[in-house]
């Protein structure tokens, strides 16, 4: 039988590995929010934040935490800028073009990273990855405990910036009523790059927290993309708090679920919950009936 | 204050607009009528900027905004209340109306809040409530209301009594006049025909994308075919 002792850090590694699920579920939901796609590219954007994470540390030293400065703030570019022309402009306006742009988009950058980086799986070697702190007598990861924290404020800044900001207003009015908001003067494609970027800059958030603990290699995304998606219709679509909760359940799930049926097949809980909430609750969560 | 001369638009390669000409004078009401589907809401949408005219010269306030953006054309002060409302359902009612000012600075937002929360004092009431809740006729004072947060040159409201009770058609009407008198330029799209030519200087009658008719109010009540057409009389 399993007893408290060793359930208990399974649950704080599981919490904390779902905060960072639910950085990179953030993003996609915001952007499934405002835009109605699925952003197939979302993975393989993870990747490329991931990787210059990686090369800023190889190259310059920089360590991954203080690559916060630069890596969210270039992945909103890079996010603003692909929305802007690529996303927006091959897309013609129809949903189901926009999610080939991304599906397309996705492999091409997976490829030019295999090419360019080999398939070798890459690591940050930082003095601290392997500390720990006690918490409730449970031993935990220092790394993975400032993914938790950085990933609850990054869901903090993302909440405030929707509720309380003429930006997050003007993208929760795009998302329901275009013709609304263009009345009032929103810039619909700017608005629409703008939510493209932040969810995409967030990703550059969780590569940072991610690297100290995680490795890269061009397909790194799949996995967290996978669970993210998992994660999105848990909690429901386009709803924040959702993915945030989601990623805690997850990564719960995760984590117990490879403590009672082994390693390998801790993600069988996952899928089971996917399907179940597809069964039970298509709309997830904390999501809205269509 | 508005001259439009000769415009043609349409959808994909449907002409709709089939050359329209239209004048509007400073602090004027101006009534546009026509039966349904003759291209008065597709008019106004070219006149917004939301589609693009195919031919034809639309001059603001002097300056040519026939190939302005929506945005820019918020900026000069024409601001439209359109057909169905078109409000953001998951916003508050407050939230709607900051929106409503979005091209306006900070500052002058709580004054236009103010004014407007005067106006509809049902919407003060509800103002943390979501648009989506409100009933027909409160989401009609709050589309309204989001467009006086433009502080409006020029309002141009289509079809502004549409699903209203006769008290709250009324009501409309007399709160048309007061935004006039407040300053605000008015163009009213209407199939209420008799009640938007009485509070109107002047009117226009669409039919086929083009205009057909056209005098001042009393004029165009007075009109023979006009009442057969449109009065039922
Ligand atoms: N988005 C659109 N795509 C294609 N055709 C359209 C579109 N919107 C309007 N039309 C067509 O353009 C014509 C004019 O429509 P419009 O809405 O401008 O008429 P209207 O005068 O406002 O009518 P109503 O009094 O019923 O509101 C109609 O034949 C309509 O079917
Ligand atoms: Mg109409």
């Amino acid at each position: 039988m399993i007893n408290f002792s060793i359930l208990l850090p399974s649950i704080l590694n599981g919490l904390t590995t779902g905060a960072l699920y639910a950085l990179v579920a953030l993003g996609l939901t915001l952007i499934y929010g405002v835009l109605h796609i699925i952003n197939f590219a979302h993975g393989a954007l993870l990747m490329v934040a991931m990787y210059l994470v990686y090369f800023l540390y190889k190259l310059f030293g920089l360590d991954p935490y203080l690559a916060l400065l630069v890596v969210p703030a270039a992945m909103f570019v890079i996010g603003y800028v692909l929305q802007r022309t690529i996303i927006g402009n091959a897309s013609h306006g129809r949903d189901e073009n926009i999610l080939l742009v991304t599906l397309g988009l996705s492999i091409v950058i997976e490829n030019l990273a295999l090419f360019f980086f080999a398939s070798d799986t890459q690591v940050v070697d930082t003095p601290y990855a392997f500390d720990v702190v006690e918490l409730f007598g449970a031993f935990l990861p220092v790394p993975k405990v400032i993914a938790f924290v950085g990933a609850l404020l990054t869901a903090l800044a993302l909440w405030l910036l929707m509720g309380w900001t003429d930006l997050g207003r003007a993208i929760r009015a795009l998302a329901r009523e275009r013709k609304g908001a263009r009345l009032v003067g929103i810039n619909v494609d700017h608005i629409f790059a703008m939510s493209f970027g932040i969810g995409i800059g967030v990703l550059g958030i969780a590569a940072c927290l991610l690297l100290p603990t995680y490795y890269v290699y061009p397909q790194v995304g799949h996995g967290f993309v996978l669970i993210a998606f998992t994660i999105v219709v848990l909690g429901g679509m386009g709803s924040f708090i959702g993915a945030l909760l989601g990623g805690f359940i997850i990564g719960v799930v995760e984590a117990v679920g490879g403590l009672v049926l082994g390693e390998s097949l801790g993600q069988i809980g996952i899928f089971v919950i996917f399907i179940l909430v597809l069964l039970f609750r298509p709309q997830g969560l904390l999501g809205h009936r269509a | 204050m508005l001259e439009v001369t000769g415009l043609k638009a349409g959808y994909n390669r449907v002409e709709v607009l089939r050359g329209v000409d239209i004048s509007i004078r400073p602090k004027e009401i101006v009534a546009l009528l026509g039966s349904n589907g003759v291209g008065k809401t597709t008019f106004i949408a070219t006149l917004s900027g939301l589609i693009q005219s195919w031919s034809g010269e639309i001059t603001f306030k002097g300056q040519d905004i026939t190939r302005t953006d929506a945005a820019s054309i918020v900026d000069l002060g024409l601001i439209q209340v359109p057909e169905g409302r078109h409000i953001f359902p998951n916003l508050t009612v407050q939230e709607n109306l900051v929106l409503g000012s979005y091209r306006r600075g900070r500052k002058a937002r709580s004054a236009n809040l103010e004014r407007v929360l005067e106006t509809f004092p049902r919407l003060r009431e509800r103002i943390r409530q979501k648009a989506a809740t409100m009933s027909g006729g409160e989401q009609q004072m709050l589309a309204i209301g989001r467009g006086m947060m433009a502080e409006p040159e020029l309002l141009i409201l289509d079809e502004p009594s549409l699903g209203l009770s006769p008290l709250l058609v009324e009501e409309m009407f007399e709160l048309i006049v007061e935004l006039n008198k407040q300053g605000m330029t008015i163009l009213l799209v209407e199939q209420n025909v008799h009640l938007s030519l009485e509070i109107s200087n002047r009117g226009f009658v669409m039919e086929n994308g083009a205009i057909k008719l056209t005098g001042t109010a009393k004029e165009l009540l007075d009109n023979p075919d006009l009442q057969k057409s449109y009065l039922g009389v």
